[in-house]
């Protein structure tokens, strides 16, 4: 069945159809039609799950670690200042194994209060251990809900999925829903092997020494490491299962390419008719979009890179005092190998700023003119 | 208003407000400028704090100092000014959701410790900024986004969770009865320890629609007035006739040593120690 529904309704319609179980959640521009409409289909029945109305963003992530460690499924959104709040504990879900997956709409943080689109806000919390997915329409919003759930539970880590605010959360698209039965088929029930049960007591966050942390944390990398093998394969089942196939990186007519752009979510789709555009005027260019960002796709990222003369990345982002944070990565990730192409950094469209086809255009324009990257930031946009 | 008190307290610049229609925030800001006046010292001594919401747009309009914080913070700030500047008026304004959910914890720590701060709850019932929401003030059986079906859980009364948690001024009036707002928020001001001054206001837009009142400014207006009763009024009415009724005038006026004060008498006896050892010495 397909239905017109804004990207916040993807995230809903994903989680109802994942049936997830318990939804703790506080509202916040540009999430609040996420858990509005979860919260009716709580209340009239057509989900089997309880609504918890929590009082704030961390209340929201601690209820989701205690529901989870019961064995329930977990579902819950946010944005910005309700992602940074709930930090503490995004740390808590991963040390706790508790597979939750989390709806980020990316909004700039404040001050000065904004509610606009931009990506640091889930980015400042790589390191948290959470898993990251930047979607690029709605569609693949519903469709990386259920994927996040069952690559979650099958290495025990939390996954978010991360979309862009109004650009995506407030556009209406028409998103195929996916058969229910299918769905139950592709996404069994969670079967935790520890879990809250009066009949088999455990006990949950012990004091741990030198002793035994550091192998605990040697334990989590390995979980996320095995997700990136899992991302593909669970992307590749979905594809046969549902018909629409995905995987850690989408690469576009990066076949002949000599030249890449590299972006991320929305920016990406943008760049995509770039893309078109600049091969029309002859250019040999291609678009790779990272849309798993944790656990890194390093090695499909360095296997694209070998073959280009140079790269772009343009970020909706910035890591202070560093450069845009994709662009590090990337970077990062090629730095071993032996002839790595040069890399160039645009920062573009923070706090919400429109980036536009001719932007991208000119940004790739631009960068063909250089010799070599000068330094870590080429900005893009801001007015001086 | 009278047009002296406008011109000096409002940034002109900053209107017309970004308030709707038939809100009640803007009568709450009407009183807290003509408090600010009847405070009778200068305005350059006084610090407006807000968290955010639609109330917390307030500091925006007013010209003291002012700081727009994050979501239920506001009290934890101003805490902080006020230790540094005991002798400044810290004032805090905000949102029922602000005060009574994100920021619960500051406001009844605030309270224990009785900082001399006044905050002024613009108690709406709901998240109006961000479009309706149950707060922990929606009453009982009302409707919200995320309450289709009638809200299920209680309500917190947060007079009653400033009387319990220690509050040394303590009252209730709504934005019906403006000239007691007015003497309310001075005296909450004039008070030398927390101060809670909970003002039964109208969101016409995200509570009154979905509430039977439509937008229409004066059905909300009407709907303030019957839910709130004064207090000598109260107390001939059963506990039936009082369910889902807020019950205004001062629940608390007492003289109580707080933060500010400990520290500064504890800096003067430390101070009058130093001293007493420099002359032994
Ligand atoms: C950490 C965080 N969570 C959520 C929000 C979104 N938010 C902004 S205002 C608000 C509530 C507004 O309600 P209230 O405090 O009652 O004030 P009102 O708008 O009704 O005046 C919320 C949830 C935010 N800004 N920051
Ligand atoms: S949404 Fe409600 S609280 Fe906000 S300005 Fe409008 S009427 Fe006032």
């Amino acid at each position: 069945m397909r239905k017109v529904m804004i990207g916040n309704h993807a995230l809903s319609y994903g989680a109802k159809i994942s049936r997830a179980q318990v939804i703790p959640a506080y509202p916040i521009t540009p999430q609040t039609e996420v858990v509005e409409l979860l919260s009716e289909m709580c209340a009239n029945g057509e989900m089997d799950a309880k609504f918890i109305k929590v009082e704030s963003e961390h209340s929201a992530m601690t209820a989701s670690i205690g529901a989870s460690a019961t064995g329930a499924r977990v579902f819950t959104a946010t944005s910005a200042q309700g992602l940074a709040l709930m930090h503490e504990v995004l740390h808590w879900a991963v040390g706790a194994r508790t597979p939750i997956v989390m709806g980020n709409i990316n909004r700039a943080m404040a001050p000065p209060w904004t509610i606009w689109t931009e990506q640091t806000d889930s980015l400042a919390q790589r390191d948290t251990g959470w898993m990251q997915l930047y979607a690029q329409n709605s569609q693949e919003v519903l469709d990386s809900v259920i994927q996040a759930y069952k690559v979650a539970e099958a290495v025990q880590i939390p996954a978010m999925v991360i979309l862009a605010a109004f650009v995506l959360s407030h556009t209406s698209e028409a998103v195929e829903l996916p058969e229910q039965g299918k769905v139950d088929e592709f996404l069994p029930p969670y079967e935790p092997e520890y879990r809250i049960d009066p009949a088999n007591p455990h006990a949950f966050g012990g004091l741990t020494g030198p002793d035994g942390y550091f192998e605990l944390r040697y334990q989590i990398q390995k979980a996320i490491e095995d997700a990136l093998p899992k991302w593909d394969e669970v992307g590749a089942e979905f594809g046969e299962v549902f018909g629409r196939k995905y995987g850690l990186i989408e690469t576009y007519k990066v076949e002949d390419a000599k030249n890449l752009i590299i972006s991320s979510a929305t920016l990406a789709s943008t760049a995509r008719t770039a893309v078109d555009t600049l091969r029309e005027k002859g250019e040999k260019v291609g678009l790779l979009r990272i849309r798993i960002f944790r656990p890194f796709p390093s090695a499909q990222i360095r296997s694209i890179l070998s073959s280009v003369d140079r790269a772009v990345v343009v970020d909706r982002n910035i890591s202070f005092g560093a450069s845009g944070i994709f662009y590090q990565e990337v970077k990062a990730a090629v730095y071993n190998e032996k002839n790595p192409p040069p890399i160039f950094g645009v920062i573009a469209g923070i706090g919400g700023r429109d980036v536009t086809k001719k932007d991208i255009i000119d940004i790739y324009e631009d960068i063909m003119r250089m010799d070599e990257p000068k330094s870590d930031i080429i900005w893009k946009g801001v007015r001086l | 208003m009278k047009t002296e008190i406008v011109k000096k307290y409002l940034r002109l610049d900053k209107m017309p407000t970004v308030w709707c229609p038939g809100c009640g925030h803007g009568i709450i800001m009407g009183s807290l400028l003509r408090a600010l006046e009847l405070r009778g010292r200068s305005k350059n001594d006084i610090a407006l704090v807000s968290g955010i919401g639609c109330s917390s747009r307030t500091p925006g309009y007013v010209d003291v100092h002012t700081l727009h914080t994050t979501h239920g913070r506001a009290i934890a700030f101003a805490t902080g000014i006020k230790m540094m500047k005991p002798d400044m008026s810290v004032i805090v304004v905000m949102g029922d959701g602000d005060c009574a959910a994100i920021g619960g914890n500051h406001f009844i720590h605030a309270a224990r410790r009785n900082m001399d701060i006044t905050a002024v709850v613009y108690n709406n019932g709901i998240y109006g900024m961000t479009g309706g929401q149950v707060s922990p003030t929606t009453p009982y059986d009302a409707f919200a986004t995320t309450a289709p079906y009638g809200q299920m859980e209680p309500p917190f009364d947060i007079v009653e969770l400033a009387l319990g948690a220690g509050a040394t001024y303590v009252a209730r009036s709504s934005v019906h009865n403006v000239p007691k707002l007015d003497e309310l928020i001075v005296k909450g001001i004039k008070n030398n320890g927390f101060s809670v001054i909970d003002v039964i206001t109208p969101c016409p837009i995200a509570y009154g629609r979905r509430n039977k009142l439509t937008a229409d400014p004066m059905k909300n207006m009407q709907w303030v007035k019957e839910v709130t009763v004064p207090r000598k009024k109260a107390e001939e009415m059963s506990e039936e006739e009082l369910r889902g009724k807020w019950i205004t005038g001062v629940f608390r006026d007492v003289e109580h040593v707080g933060l500010v004060n400990l520290y500064i008498e504890l800096e003067e006896k430390l101070k009058r120690a130093k001293e007493n050892k420099g002359e032994e010495a």
